[in-house]
């Protein structure tokens, strides 16, 4: 079984790796690129812990072969900070709303959140409830999580400040 | 949950990916958004030694409205919610597609898989009988077009033999004025069904198929001449009377087909409440 060779950027970075065809895509973040953001939660494509942005769609990186990646344009929670490395404006509003406890969901929860907003940049509660239903967090912090996203929306949309 | 070893194969024409199929047989199976295989793979349920990904073979892309309506295999159900046309010419299938899994999986998730792969869980396969559509089929001799209310044999047992590769689906244009609904119910999002119900109702003619409830999609002409005529309640009954539902975590025979007649009535009624 041939390696195959892999080129994606990630992160804005050029990304060229050899990997087994078998390789899933979380695993060749975590484990061959140390991008260890995306998590593994289920491994069932259930949860959405992997929750990756792959050519401006959402993704769950458990999920995917690495070859189903091949050139693709991926965002992962790291991806998502400003340019000088402060916290992007859904990190930071998933901090000062409590959108996150054990933070174990969060890196997919945000990634998934930047696409909705990108789609959707004035989603109602329902909206976000709705295009977030493939996220899953085990410590139940949905309201927290959806206010922190309505802050997000509303701060892009400069209706509000970010708090200091 | 580390899949298999297998070759991956990339081809770009339709010709090509053929050409793997026939070369490999039965050690090959096609990759579409792979929402299916790829976790049967992980449970080593299923091991093919190649695989053969359509992802970059074009003519397997695009929506088009024409004298009927033919949608790409390789479609993915996002793109299929996304088609204002669509939506405008046929907008069962949004209804439907909104319903299915979760936002990440309608990303990467193809309708060529979703009715392909037989799994009498997903849910275009009855949406498909239920509209009439045709699937188009090529392998190694040729062409060849099969209704879908013919397609499906049994669990993951198709009329699409093993080196065929479904290219597209084709819609005839629901007459206008023509009421429909989509009604599944189901225990969370991105469960399948527990009881799931397609109904088209216009001036003269209705159509009913229900999923989940048997090893196939169930299309009933009966019920679907029973609406034609006015009879909801016979519609019902008959509908009723060709599924077969079986005892699972979903729940016992005698619930799912409890839910099944409360959903049907549910469509039927959203359906006649739509229809000019």
């Amino acid at each position: 079984m041939a390696k195959t060779h892999i080129k994606m950027t990630v992160n804005g970075q050029p990304v060229e790796a050899l990997a087994e065809p078998r390789t899933l895509l979380i695993h060749f973040l975590r484990e061959e690129l140390g991008i260890t953001g995306p998590h593994i939660g289920c491994e069932t494509s259930h949860c959405g812990a992997c929750t990756v942005d792959l050519d401006g769609r959402s993704v769950k990186s458990c999920t995917l072969f690495v070859g189903q990646a091949q050139g693709a344009q991926i965002t992962t929670v790291e991806g998502l900070v400003n340019p000088d490395g402060s916290l992007g404006v859904l990190q930071e509003m998933f901090r000062e709303h409590h959108g996150l406890q054990c933070g174990f969901c969060t890196p997919g929860m945000i990634t998934r959140a930047h696409r909705l907003l990108q789609e959707n940049p004035a989603p109602s509660e329902e909206d976000v409830r709705f295009g977030m239903s493939g996220n899953l967090c085990r410590c139940t912090g949905y309201q927290n999580i959806v206010k922190a996203i309505m802050a997000a929306a509303a701060v892009l949309r400069g209706e509000k400040e970010a708090a200091e | 949950m580390i899949p298999g070893a297998f070759d991956y194969h990339r081809p770009t024409t339709l010709a090509e990916a053929t050409g793997l199929l026939a070369e490999h047989g039965d050690a090959a199976r096609v990759l579409a958004g792979g929402h299916s295989l790829i976790p049967m793979m992980k449970l080593r349920m299923a091991a093919p030694e190649h695989l053969i990904d359509l992802a970059a073979i074009e003519a397997l892309r695009g929506i088009a409205l024409g004298t009927e309506i033919r949608i790409g295999a390789m479609v993915t159900q996002a793109e299929l919610i996304a088609h204002e046309g669509l939506a405008a010419a046929c907008p069962i299938l949004r209804e439907a597609a909104l319903q299915i899994a979760d936002p990440q999986v309608r990303y990467v998730g193809t309708v060529g898989g979703n009715v392909a792969n037989g799994d009498p869980g997903n849910d275009m396969p009855g949406l498909m009988q239920c509209l009439g559509a045709r699937y188009a089929l090529t392998g190694p001799d040729g062409s060849r077009e099969v209704a879908a209310r013919d397609f499906y044999h049994s669990a993951y047992v198709t009329e699409r033999a093993e080196d065929e590769i479904l290219t597209a689906i084709l819609i005839p244009h629901p007459a206008p004025g023509t009421g429909y609904a989509y009604e599944k119910q189901k225990r969370k999002i991105g469960d399948y069904a527990t009881a799931a119900a397609a109904v088209m109702v216009g001036r003269s003619a209705a159509s009913i198929a229900m999923t989940n409830l048997a090893d196939r999609p169930i299309w009933s002409q009966a019920a679907g001449a029973a609406l034609a005529s006015g009879d909801v309640a016979g519609a019902v009954a008959a509908a009723l009377s060709e599924i077969d539902p079986s005892d699972d975590n979903r729940g016992p025979a005698e619930f799912k087909r409890h839910v099944a007649g409360v959903i049907l009535k549910r469509a039927i009624e959203r359906a006649r409440a739509r229809a000019a």
